[in-house]
């Protein structure tokens, strides 16, 4: 009967030690807040999993502590303990209990998965690319414009049809709580019915090579009416004809350009590393080179680095990480807004000028 | 063949590699007495040096010294200057087995480069000796030059031309006992001392890649490391511990294994050298593909990722990964066919230790699962060096293909990991609880389900990948099913000590410390099992969390368990218990901290392998608590390896059985004699009888009459 006193005393324990634990958890592993239907779902699995936790961890620890402390050796006995081989039938227990848990666990999870994946009538597709080192944006089905920042109206289903132009990357809003990896060679479905009005941030969350952990894109959730006047607003520009050369060389370096990869994706603009030199400051300085000999940063070596870029290689970045793809995409870039709006622009010059307004 | 032997056996050649070793610490001594001279009398005391003695005098000392370390080198080959430190250490450094592996793989390296070259010579093309296919041929060059250096092949070799050559037990002629362990010896217990020593060396390394990293995690931007740096950290960081882990489950199952069954050695022993052996060039691989550049594609080696990144050190990375293969097949054939035929007599499979199911089945795991991603490994080389097609999707191949491939080993990898140290934890809560282990056969046989159905889950690394849903359904239910041997053994240990008679000398402490951070790892398991959760979850520092719990409650804290446990087996000493506790005690608080914190940035929104992190996550306080808890653990483990040195000097000799264990290896002498039992061994009980008056495990066989 001494047992039988152990085990009450120990389960009480056990119950005490559940309801401390699930207390603790939701302080150390509180959820930042769900912003999307998919995300509600989610965290009610994960509540019953915080409480599966809470109770299998307290069930070991207790007994386990539990016997660390009265079952200890007195010094000098030099007795064996009880000889207890075993006992089948608790043995088939828990394994059949577990069982019964782990079916059930799997029949929610399945059911969910299926929920969160369905296709509902009305989506709205927005097209997603993804790129060493930054994301692009587009609407197909609002004027097929790109966008360098993921605008979403509220409780909209989406569909994001994700495409990658280089290796894998994922797609994660830690808000949306879903996740989904970009494939090369195909297209990857995610789906999302954003619920809260806010800003996130799109994180990659596959390593992608030297800039991974910079791969970045603001998120904005808003109003129908909000979503609207954005894709108005979009549609209208740009009239390249009628920018600046800075402002051009601003949309040129965004992911909005739509060039692959996007300048933005390796060079920042605050002064922040990355896969490049930052672009703060950047005319004019003074860059100690690879080879040892040092340069000014003028047109003819903003144009150079461009078109040729392993031949200047700035100290303390690698060679062979820029892309030499781009002299064809600003060609094409000119030829369409040649043939668009008349005008003869120079990508690179607006770059340059965009790069003058960067001043430390 | 014989013939080259001869003259690599002679002592002309020990002189002139000694004295190539006394050039090269002749270079370094100039070297370090030059940059003295420059540092205090040129820069500190601006002292004008007349012309002569800089450009005369000095440089003539120079020499001297060079040549004088390649005399008392070549002497030392030839008999003399044994007696001086100097001679010594030219003599014995330049004789071991890892220096002339590391000569053999340099020199077959450049071979290798070379040859390549002149087939480039002779179709007209122009030599270039860097480029990625040269390196590649060349490495795998290396890797034989290692072994024929080291002279693993040699008694192979010879059989090839017919030669008899019988199985050599001691120290090489002419060597003290010591040498053994840098020789391709083939005695059991040797073999695994060395992969102890190489699996700490380089769990020491491997730890101090992940401390560098995590200091510059501690707080948002980057403090000291380029992108490069840390990815290449992390990538690094990622299969060094992994090569620590084979290696270290070498270590036990080779030490401990024949002890157990009552074998006087493996089935195969030179294989069992080889498998040693031909680690370590995969180790020099890995670290110079660090060396070289790095390489930013973690440990799972991705493409198109591999493929296209600008790193050739990524290639060093998958040859070394997959020569590492070769040690772990022939390891696990060797094991399986031992513990097959090599019981002693009355030894059933139910009446082994417990821990030799846990290295069966850890043996069937790397016996039939490593194929694949040797496969991988080979396809990802020959696409990126060699211009073939698997898995670049612009060029027509599959991305996933390789993910397959890969995980099909690298998930059951995770079990091969910690079956061996489950059994440990088996093996050794008897003997401090005095009493029987809770139902034998049920742990048996859950070491050999958790085998299996580790074999059945591996798509769980990809539920977010892009798989179809009647795919990824079924791996959720395989996953999750792994929860149910699992339990079976925690359960079974919380039985095993409940009622008995509990002493805590360190390893105990350890175990209990394993059981801990292994039920951590479990209990978080499930909501990555559940695909729904793992969305959320997966690719972030959960699973760092998780994983790390996993590994350090399944091999790490049950490897130290065990090296201090059998401390007293392989050395005759007793370990510091002293300092043994408090390396308990500052690494299992330290690494519960560390892992839970991991989880709770994870689901803040930290993701994995990220040189920098967001400050508007809000994780800086967590962050910084994770590295402290890190470098806790790190000065811990530095703790144990002081104590493991200094106590095979200081502590007294231990008793032959401090731990009054049943289990066979504890019946014979400490250290146990070249042949483990000076008589045969057999079984007449039940291995864990703790209790049972009056019963015995094992006897020493009765010797027939005429015997």
């Amino acid at each position: 009967m001494k047992n039988a006193k152990h085990f009450i005393i120990a389960g009480v324990l056990v119950i005490i030690s559940t309801l401390v634990l699930r207390w603790i958890l939701s302080i150390i592993f509180a959820n930042p807040i769900a912003a999307s239907a998919e995300a509600a779902s989610i965290d009610t699995l994960s509540n019953a999993h915080y409480w599966m936790i809470s109770f299998l961890f307290s069930l070991i620890m207790v007994l386990m502590l539990y016997a660390v402390v009265v079952f200890k050796r007195q010094p000098g006995d030099e007795e064996d303990g009880p000889h207890i081989h075993g006992n089948t039938a608790l043995e088939i227990g828990w394994t059949i209990v577990p069982l019964f848990a782990v079916v059930g666990f799997s029949i929610w999870g399945a059911a969910m998965l299926i929920d969160i994946t369905r296709a509902e009538p009305g989506e709205m597709v927005v097209g997603v690319q993804g790129q060493q080192w930054s994301w692009s944006f587009t609407y197909p089905e609002h004027g097929d414009f790109s966008s360098a920042e993921l605008v979403l109206p509220v409780n909209q289903p989406i569909v994001l049809e994700m495409e990658t132009k280089d290796v894998i990357h994922n797609f994660w809003v830690v808000e949306f709580r879903v996740k989904q990896d970009l494939l090369p060679g195909s297209v990857q479905e995610l789906r999302i019915t954003p619920t809260e009005e806010g800003e996130y941030k799109v994180r990659c969350a596959e390593i992608c090579g030297l800039s991974h952990s910079e791969m970045l894109a603001p998120v904005r959730v808003v109003s129908a009416q909000e979503f609207d006047a954005w894709v108005e607003e979009k549609n209208a520009a740009p009239k390249y004809a009628e920018l600046t050369p800075e402002e051009r060389g601003a949309i040129w370096h965004s992911a909005e350009s739509g060039f692959a990869p996007a300048c933005s994706g390796c060079h920042s603009l605050d002064g922040s590393p990355g896969a490049g030199p930052t672009w703060l400051g950047i005319f004019g300085r003074e860059e100690a080179l690879e080879d040892g000999t040092v340069v000014i940063v003028d047109e003819e070596y903003i144009r150079n680095s461009i078109l040729k870029p392993n031949e200047q290689i700035v100290e303390g970045f690698p060679a062979n990480v820029m892309s030499q793809e781009y002299e064809n995409q600003f060609a094409e870039k000119q030829a369409e807004i040649l043939a668009n709006e008349g005008i003869e622009i120079d990508v690179i010059d607006d770059l340059i000028a965009f790069m003058k307004t960067l001043e430390e | 063949m014989r013939f080259i032997l001869r003259i690599v056996r002679s002592k002309g050649f020990d002189a002139l590699m000694a004295a190539l070793l006394g050039a090269v610490v002749g270079v370094v001594v100039a070297g370090i007495l030059f940059g003295l001279y420059t540092l205090v009398v040129v820069d500190m005391l601006s002292l004008v040096v007349p012309d002569f003695v800089a450009n005369i005098i000095l440089p003539a000392i120079g020499a001297l010294i060079v040549l004088g370390h390649m005399a008392v080198g070549f002497g030392s080959g030839l008999g003399m200057f044994r007696g001086t430190t100097l001679g010594k250490f030219l003599f014995y450094g330049s004789a071991n087995s890892l220096t002339r592996g590391l000569v053999g793989q340099l020199i077959a390296t450049l071979l290798g480069i070379g040859f390549f070259n002149i087939f480039r010579v002779l179709r007209g093309e122009e030599a270039t000796l860097l480029t990625e296919p040269s390196l590649v041929f060349g490495s795998i060059i290396g890797v034989v030059g290692f072994v024929l250096g080291a002279g693993v092949l040699t008694d192979w070799i010879l059989w090839i031309g017919g030669h008899k050559t019988p199985l050599h037990h001691g120290a090489p002629p002419g060597k003290p006992e010591w040498f053994r362990y840098f020789s391709p010896d083939v005695n059991h217990k040797v073999i695994g001392i060395q992969y102890g020593v190489a699996s700490l060396i380089v769990l020491l390394v491997g730890g101090l890649f992940a401390v560098l990293f995590r200091i510059e995690l501690s707080r948002p931007g980057m403090q000291w490391l380029t992108f490069d740096g840390y990815n290449t950290l992390f990538s690094g960081h990622g299969i060094v511990m992994i090569a620590s882990i084979l290696l270290g489950v070498g270590a036990m199952v080779n030490y401990l294994v024949p002890l157990m069954i009552g074998a006087s050695d493996m089935a195969f022993p030179r294989l069992n050298a080889f498998s040693f052996w031909v680690f370590i060039p995969a180790v020099v691989l890995i670290l110079a593909g660090m060396a070289l550049g790095g390489w930013d594609t973690g440990w799972v080696g991705y493409p198109t990722l591999s493929l296209v990144t600008p790193h050739v050190g990524v290639l060093l990375f998958l040859l070394g990964f997959y020569i590492t293969g070769f040690s772990s097949i022939a390891g696990a054939i060797n094991l399986l066919v031992t513990t097959a035929t090599m019981r002693a007599k009355g030894m059933s499979l139910f009446r082994m230790p417990i821990f030799v199911w846990g290295a069966i089945a850890t043996s069937l795991i790397q016996f039939s699962a490593t194929q694949t991603v040797g496969m991988a490994l080979t396809m990802s080389v020959l696409e990126r060096a060699y211009g073939l097609t698997f898995f670049n999707p612009a060029n027509g191949g599959q991305p996933i293909l390789y993910q397959h491939l890969f995980w099909f080993y690298s998930h059951p990898v995770v079990y091969l990991f910690v079956l061996p140290g489950l059994g440990v934890i088996s093996e050794l809560l008897p003997v401090f609880a005095r009493k029987p282990l809770f139902g034998y056969k049920w742990v048996a046989m859950s070491s050999l389900g958790i085998a299996f159905v580790g074999f059945l889950v591996w798509a769980h690394h990809m539920f977010v990948a892009g798989m179809d849903d009647a795919l990824r359904i079924p791996f959720m239910i395989a996953t999750l099913l792994v929860a149910v041997p699992t339990g079976v053994k925690f359960f079974s240990w919380v039985a095993t000590i409940w009622g008995g008679k509990l002493s805590f000398e360190t390893p105990m402490l350890f175990v209990l410390g394993a059981i801990s951070v292994f039920l951590i790892g479990g209990v978080t398991g499930p909501i990555l099992g559940t695909i729904p959760t793992d969305m959320q979850l997966h690719d972030s520092y959960w699973v760092v969390g998780h994983f790390h719990a996993t590994m350090f409650g399944g091999f790490v804290f049950p490897f130290f368990a065990a090296l201090y446990y059998w401390y007293p087996k392989v050395t005759g000493h007793m370990y510091n218990e002293r300092l043994g506790k408090l390396h308990f005690w500052l690494m299992v608080p330290g690494f519960w901290v560390m892992s839970i914190f991991q989880m709770s940035i994870g689901i803040s929104g930290m993701r994995r392998r990220i040189a920098d992190y967001d400050p508007a996550l809000g994780i800086e306080a967590r962050q910084v608590l994770i590295t402290l808890a890190a470098l806790v653990i790190a000065w811990s483990v530095l703790i144990m390896i002081y104590n493991l040195i200094s106590s095979m000097r200081r502590q007294p000799v231990a008793v032959q059985n401090p731990w009054r264990s049943r289990s066979p290896e504890w019946q014979t002498a400490s250290p146990a004699p070249e042949f483990n039992y000076d008589a045969p061994i057999e079984v007449v009980g039940d291995p864990y009888d703790y209790g049972l008056e009056g019963s015995t495990y094992i006897q020493t066989a009765p010797t027939l009459a005429g015997d």
